[in-house]
């Protein structure tokens, strides 16, 4: 059984928002859900490598800042061109008011 | 073989048009013509990643034979479309092939303008194709020194690139800043200062005498006097629409093949997409505009794949791009020069946002720059307003307290 990794406090994330996480040279992007449920998913895009914390999240989708490929952030689908592979995604916990990881 | 839709230009937004094609439930033949020897590749790396990574790069492919054969479109390439015959409904290609169609999109895109007095030779490239930035990356090596004439995107980011490898870069722009054109002037100084300090000399203002070619370098004359002494000199002074294949067909030009809004041009078996039509923006009431980006080339070969399949949509997206600068990026959505105001938000860190105001207070145009992808959320953001024609109140546009998801929402 892997860790539960401190990543951030739950408030540091706003509401439809997302926070990028690094741990032991890995990149991580961290969400709030507008219905206030956090999610974690590898932090980089999977068709440009781009840093998808610097993304829009809308509704429960995060867009790529780059190239506007789209992903379901809460199972890490990929929603179409110029997407087509999945996010890997991650447990997320929140306890004490703090975000916890499953990185493993 | 049954006439199906043809699609002549195999960039973004001709293979994006066959996927959807696809992907609204088409079941006819598709013919995508490309005139390269590659796989459809992606474009944007060509200036970055492409002259950069260590290893010699691939092109980046956008679908593989594989993806073809998954989608039943059939991918010709190496074979340019020579002619149109608009009556027979038959594209002639240059082998002598000739392919019929029920309808035809031509997202033949655009080419590098040339310099004439730059002549042609080994030490001056233009870049547009992957085979270009294999040839200009081949020979910055080493303590290379590269012109840039234009101080435009595509030069900006190859001097970034060849910098970031240790080439001494110098760029001449004809106009009195660098990125005239479609840029804020106080964004424009903010990506001057970032590669001067970076040793990028850049000279504004300054127009060309000659480029001689004294075998072991090149010698730039300027009109002001001066000269740069290069190894190689790649021009970047803009593109021109690819428009010979509908202009010879007498399909209507104007500044690229001219499409309403449903991106059909003056034939309504024929539409024209991407970088080389000019269509009406509706979000400034129907301004005709050409652009040149990333996005748009994939917004609109999707869009007038589902309109040659009879779904009459209209094309009302805000113009959207970005560019890497070193480590900074801009992203700019919508068309600066539609701003009659200009309220400045500063988020820190040096990075900052100028939306533009349209007299009636309507949000028109966000420009922004930032470390990596700072301003990339709210100029996403801002052309949701934008599209919406929003008026939002330039003290909260001001204040970076307030964010702009909320005047979305109100």
């Amino acid at each position: 059984m892997t860790d539960w990794i401190e990543a951030c406090g739950a408030e540091d994330i706003d509401e439809e928002d997302v926070i990028r996480f690094d741990h032991a040279g890995r990149t991580f992007a961290i969400y709030r859900s507008p219905g206030n449920e956090y999610f974690a998913t590898d932090g980089l895009c999977t068709h440009e490598k781009v840093h998808l914390a610097g993304g829009l999240v809308m509704d429960d989708i995060i867009e790529c800042p780059k190239h506007n490929g789209r992903f379901n952030y809460k199972t890490g689908a990929a929603r179409g061109a110029p997407v087509c592979v999945d996010l890997r995604t991650y447990p997320v916990k929140v306890e004490d008011g703090k975000v916890f990881l499953q990185v493993g | 073989m049954p006439a199906g839709m043809v699609i002549v230009g195999a960039g973004e937004c001709g293979v994006r048009a066959a996927v959807a094609l696809r992907e609204n439930g088409f079941d006819g033949p598709v013919t995508l013509i490309g005139e390269e020897a590659h796989l459809p590749y992606e474009r944007p790396p060509l200036s970055k990643q492409a002259m950069t990574a260590p290893d010699m790069p691939l092109a980046r492919t956008i679908l593989d034979a594989e993806g073809f054969a998954r989608l039943g479109v059939d991918f010709v390439g190496r074979n340019p479309a020579a002619r149109l015959d608009r009556a027979g409904r038959a594209v002639h290609l240059g082998d002598g092939r000739i392919v019929p169609f029920e309808r035809l999109l031509i997202a033949t895109g655009s080419v590098p303008r040339r310099l004439a007095l730059a002549g042609s030779g080994p030490r001056i490239a233009y870049l547009r194709t992957f085979d270009d930035a294999l040839a200009i990356r081949a020979r910055l090596r080493g303590n290379c020194r590269v012109a840039i004439i234009g101080g435009g995107f595509i030069g900006l980011e190859l001097a970034a690139s060849a910098r970031s490898l240790g080439a001494g870069v110098s760029v001449i722009e004809a106009q009195p800043r660098i990125l005239m054109r479609g840029v804020p002037a106080e964004i424009a100084a903010v990506v001057h200062d970032l590669h001067r300090g970076k040793g990028v000399e850049i000279a504004c203002g300054e127009q060309i005498a000659s480029i001689e070619d004294e075998t072991h370098h090149i010698l730039i004359r300027l009109a002001g006097g001066h000269a740069v002494e290069a190894d190689l000199a790649v021009i970047g002074i803009g593109a021109i629409p690819v428009t010979s294949l509908a202009e010879s067909a007498g399909l209507a030009v104007d500044n690229g093949i001219a499409v309403d809004d449903r991106l059909r041009t003056s034939d309504p078996n024929i539409f024209a997409a991407g970088d080389c039509c000019s269509f009406p923006l509706s979000v400034y009431g129907g301004r005709r505009v050409r652009l040149e980006a990333w996005r748009n080339a994939q917004e609109q070969g999707a869009l007038a794949a589902r309109n040659m399949l009879g779904a009459d949509e209209s094309h009302a997206a805000v113009p959207w791009f970005w560019s890497d600068q070193h480590e900074m990026t801009l992203y700019i959505a919508g068309l600066a020069d539609e701003g009659r105001s200009v309220v400045r938000r500063d988020l820190g860190g040096g990075a900052f946002i100028l939306f533009g105001l349209a007299a009636d207070g309507r949000l028109v145009a966000a420009s922004g720059i930032g470390q990596g992808d700072t301003v990339a959320r709210d100029i996403r953001l801002a052309e949701m307003l934008i599209a919406r024609q929003a008026r939002p109140d330039p003290s909260a546009l001001a204040c970076a307290g307030t964010k702009l998801r909320q005047m979305l929402a109100a």
